[in-house]
């Protein structure tokens, strides 16, 4: 669960020129991504900005349309891969309504793991139990799930992801459509994920509570990666303005970045159209990280 | 020993009856989980086809019609996968084939009017040692898969999405639960008949849904009231010279409509024992 020095290890997640779409509908493309073990990256972009396309992308539910995606050095997905990704979607689907328990639903995220036809082992209980446990749900394993709040039902599905001791947890909208207690509740619970040193990958159109939660941010626009770095303040409220507004300082720094380049106070970490301006993450600094730059620990509660 | 035990026909009835009521809800509630429950009925038609062909070709009507409607099932669920059909629309165009095919092959075979109605709404008298043999290891073996494989087929039943990203065989078991659909009508067609085998893989599903809290439980249930249900008919068919088909599907709609209006009791009796605990907590002054 450490880097290696000198990034020896190949990196959990690594996407080179990736392109993601739905039949002829690319939707996102030239993604250059690494997320090394014990990352918190939060994905964020507006409405339409392909995040959710990249997601998908990532889990094999959408397709590739170019470049490669690699688990841990493996092209991904593949069975092996998807075994180690834990998926977490933004709503419990309920299906036809049969009534399920906390513990069912739970339960079904280890099954990949389990071998057909054979009755669940003494450590897929365990890793259900811990699972549980790990959202604070362990109380209400038997009750039904239709009848939790929203916030209960995203723990659920947190826990049901955690369920199959996945390396990589990727989670969708964690903090969309709850109220602002349970959203506040969730991103503890993803803090204490993170403090265990889960590797987490948030796609969220605004960061909100996450932001003591995540180490770095990815922005995305029009299906393109405009930012990669540090969660600088700009990022916070992550309101469709602001990130129109980032995009367009992405553009001037474009421009100016020849004649200009002490002049123009760029945000740190800005990704510009030029992939050799791309800030390179190094061993010691896994993020992009500028004198002056707004870190993480340092508000990290 | 009670006379209904005394007749052959009528101990075959029975145990047909006990299969049925056991295999049927045990399949149903993973119909119910995927919004399917219409899809027993699109079988019941195929199975009908099925069933024409046997008789136009002089062979026994239950293999032929396990063969069509297993084939029908596998392709029905490759059309909703890859097609550019939608689900009901592929559903629609099984119950009109179905049905079509079976009247055109019944009049080809010299079937009657009589003929049809036995398929149609069941005719469990005249179960055969030889039938009941056939239903005996259907039953096993849809008891066997949804047992072994019931926590699979209810993780893609409810959420297909997250079983494709964490690596189930989404389509194998897809497959496997519209095979086992197929199996089921055609061991309930002596039954209830096709146009009521639907009834028996959903109804009893229909009925534990207001009961119980967990998706085992509410499997139990459905295998228990199916199994009682599908018994009591027959056994009240014999008595009161009624289809036993018709009788076991009303049985389970009044037990429906008793449980159904029954929670709704309690939810609504519960709610307001909530409301009142509030109003008596809530100090005066801060009374809306």
């Amino acid at each position: 669960m450490t880097t290696a020095p000198g990034g020896a290890a190949p990196p959990l997640l690594r996407l080179q020129r990736a392109g993601f779409g739905y039949g002829e509908r690319v939707v996102v493309r030239d993604v250059d991504l690494e997320v090394r073990r014990g990352e918190r990256v939060a994905v964020l972009g507006s409405n339409g900005s392909g995040k959710t396309t990249l997601l998908r992308g990532l889990l094999g539910l959408a397709a590739r349309t170019g470049g490669t995606v690699e688990v841990d050095g493996e092209p991904a997905p593949s069975r092996r891969s998807r075994r180690r990704t834990g998926y977490v979607p933004q709503a419990m689907t309920v299906g036809g309504g049969v009534p399920t328990t906390v513990r069912e639903v739970v339960s079904t995220g280890r099954l990949p793991l389990r071998r057909p036809w054979v009755p669940a082992r003494r450590e897929d209980r365990a890793a259900v139990d811990a699972a549980l446990e790990a959202v604070d749900m362990a109380e209400h394993a038997h009750e039904d799930v239709t009848e939790l709040s929203g916030g209960q039902q995203r723990r659920v599905l947190i826990a049901r992801a955690l369920a199959a001791e996945p390396d990589l947890l990727v989670l969708d909208e964690p903090l969309a459509g709850v109220d602002a207690a349970s959203a506040l509740g969730l991103a503890r619970t993803l803090a204490a994920l993170a403090a265990r040193d889960t590797t987490l990958l948030v796609v969220t159109h605004e960061v909100g509570p996450l932001a003591d939660v995540v180490d770095r941010a990815v922005v995305l626009q029009h299906g393109r990666v405009v930012h990669d770095g540090p969660l600088v303040p700009e990022l916070l409220g992550a309101s469709d303005e602001a990130l129109e507004r980032l995009q367009e300082e992405s553009r001037l720094r474009h421009q100016h970045v020849h004649h200009h380049e002490h002049e123009t106070s760029p945000p740190p970490g800005w990704v510009s159209d030029h992939r050799e301006h791309r800030p390179q993450p190094t061993a010691d600094h896994p993020e992009c990280h500028h004198p002056g730059t707004h870190h993480p620990e340092t508000h990290r509660a | 020993m009670p006379e209904v035990l005394t007749y052959g026909f009528m101990v075959r009835a029975l145990v047909a009856a006990l299969l049925v009521g056991l295999a049927a809800p045990s399949v149903g509630v993973f119909l119910v989980q995927r919004r399917l429950s219409l899809i027993g009925d699109g079988m019941g038609h195929v199975a009908l086809t099925g069933v024409a062909l046997g008789l136009l070709t002089g062979t026994a009507p239950v293999p032929v019609a396990l063969v069509v409607t297993v084939v029908a099932a596998a392709a029905v669920e490759l059309l909703r996968r890859y097609g550019r059909t939608g689900g009901d629309v592929v559903l629609a165009v099984l119950f009109y084939g179905g049905i079509a095919g079976g009247v055109v092959l019944v009049a080809r075979a010299g079937g009657s009017a009589a003929t049809l109605n036995t398929y149609l709404f069941g005719a469990i008298t005249t179960t055969t040692a030889e039938d009941l043999r056939v239903f005996a290891v259907l039953a096993a073996v849809v008891l066997v898969a949804t047992f072994g494989l019931g926590r699979r087929l209810a993780a893609v039943s409810s959420d297909e999405e997250h079983a494709r990203a964490s690596g189930l065989p989404v389509m194998g078991l897809n497959l496997l639960l519209a095979v086992l659909t197929a199996v089921t009508v055609v061991l309930s067609m002596r039954v209830v008949g096709l146009l009521l085998i639907s009834a028996l893989m959903i109804v009893p599903v229909a009925v534990a849904q207001q009961l119980c809290r967990s998706f085992r439980s509410t499997t139990l249930l459905a295998m228990g009231v199916g199994t009682v249900t599908a018994v009591v008919g027959v056994l009240t068919s014999y008595y009161g010279d009624t289809p036993s088909g018709g009788t076991i599907v009303l049985y389970l709609i009044a037990l429906f409509v008793v449980t159904a209006a029954g929670s709704a009791l309690v939810r609504a009796a519960r709610h307001r024992g909530h409301r009142r605990r509030h109003h008596l907590a809530t100090p005066v002054g801060e009374q809306a």
